[in-house]
This record gives C-alpha cells, sequence and structure tokens, in this order.
C-alpha cells in the first residue's frame, strides 16, 4: 500500500515539473519547485517507511528546512537582484 | 490493529489523491495567483495525512516523533513560502488575469 502512496506522489512531482520547465513566469517556476520539494520530503518519508530504514526520517527533516529557506533565498533574488542586501539599504542607495 | 490499518488506508488514499488534485490544479490553471492557490492550500493537508498516515503505521516510537517534527515545520514554514511567493509576485507587478466582463 506505500507502493500506491509512491505512485501518486511520482504523479504529482511530474505534474509540478512539466510546470516549472513550462512556466510563463519565474513565479510560477518558484510556485511549482516548492511543491516539488514538499512532495520530496514525503517520498523521503514513505521510502523510510518502505525500506525500515527509518534514519532517512533526519534527511526529511533536514530537506524541509533547506527548502524552505531556498524558497525564500530565492524569492529575495528574484525580488532584489542581489543576495547581499537588505530592502533598506536598497532603497537608500537609490534615494541618494 | 486492523482498524488503525484501515485508517491508516484512509489518510494515504486522501493524501495521495489531494496531491494528484493539486499538481492538476497546478497544471491547468489560467492564472500564477489560482496556480498559487491550488498549490499552496493542498500541500499542506497533503503531508499532513500521509505523514498521519505514516505515524499510524509506526505506533508509538522514535519514528513517529520524527514525523511529527516534519508536519510541524511543513505545517508552518509552507503557508509562509506561499505567502512570501504572492507578495513578491505583488511587489514584482505580476497582474491577476481578469475576466474581459469585470475588468471593462
Amino acid at each position: 500500500m506505500l507502493i500506491a502512496v509512491v505512485i501518486a506522489i511520482l504523479i504529482t512531482i511530474i505534474l509540478a515539473l512539466v510546470r516549472a520547465l513550462m512556466g510563463p513566469t519565474v513565479y510560477d517556476r518558484v510556485a511549482a519547485m516548492n511543491m516539488l520539494g514538499t512532495k520530496t520530503i514525503l517520498l523521503i518519508a514513505v521510502f523510510a517507511f518502505l525500506g525500515k530504514r527509518y534514519d532517512l526520517l533526519d534527511i526529511a527533516l533536514v530537506y524541509a528546512l533547506i527548502n524552505f529557506v531556498g524558497i525564500v533565498a530565492v524569492l529575495k533574488l528574484v525580488e532584489q537582484g542581489n543576495l547581499y542586501t537588505s530592502g533598506e539599504s536598497v532603497d537608500k542607495a537609490g534615494d541618494k | 490493529m486492523d482498524f488503525i490499518n484501515l485508517l491508516s488506508w484512509f489518510c494515504f488514499v486522501s493524501g495521495g489523491l489531494l496531491g494528484i488534485i493539486g499538481g492538476i490544479g497546478l497544471h491547468r490553471f489560467p492564472d500564477f495567483y489560482t496556480r498559487l492557490h491550488a498549490a499552496g492550500t493542498t500541500d499542506t493537508l497533503c503531508a499532513a495525512l500521509i505523514l498521519l498516515g505514516l505515524a499510524l503505521q509506526s505506533g508509538f516510537t522514535l519514528a513517529t516523533v520524527k514525523l511529527f517534527f516534519i508536519f510541524a515545520f511543513i505545517f508552518l514554514t509552507s503557508p509562509t513560502a506561499s505567502h512570501s511567493l504572492a507578495n513578491a509576485a505583488v511587489l514584482g507587478g505580476l497582474k491577476p488575469q481578469l475576466d474581459n466582463s469585470v475588468s471593462k
């Protein structure tokens, strides 16, 4: 029965990957990658139960954190064009 | 034991179905905001249901604690990521696609 969950998650990943490849805007791609990351976490968790290797759950936990930080970093990069300034300093530099 | 198995099956089936529905919505909706709605709302519940099914399979072990932590992180970060994505799209100047009769 875990195989059915794996197949459902893989179908969802394929649909999200198609949207990430043909998305018109960059935000579509980021939304698709966010969904793909969440489904990857679930896939790792299901694989941990499928092979009775419960250490993989730690990897899923770390992947959940990295996924969120990565999405926010990509959004900041899209919005500001760089990753080394905060929004306020960009505004002050623009005023001067 | 049998009842718990049945409950776990129910969680797996509804979670997988929600995931596929979210994927179809992400694939077929016409606009970025509707796509984000389809992806962001189904994502959290799909993850919660599948993790609950796995927790029912494992019983009271260390694996359940780890699954609970994964669920807590997803439950906190997935709506936050969706909100910040929509916020970045609005600030980036992406207009929602309106019906013609409404916009005129």
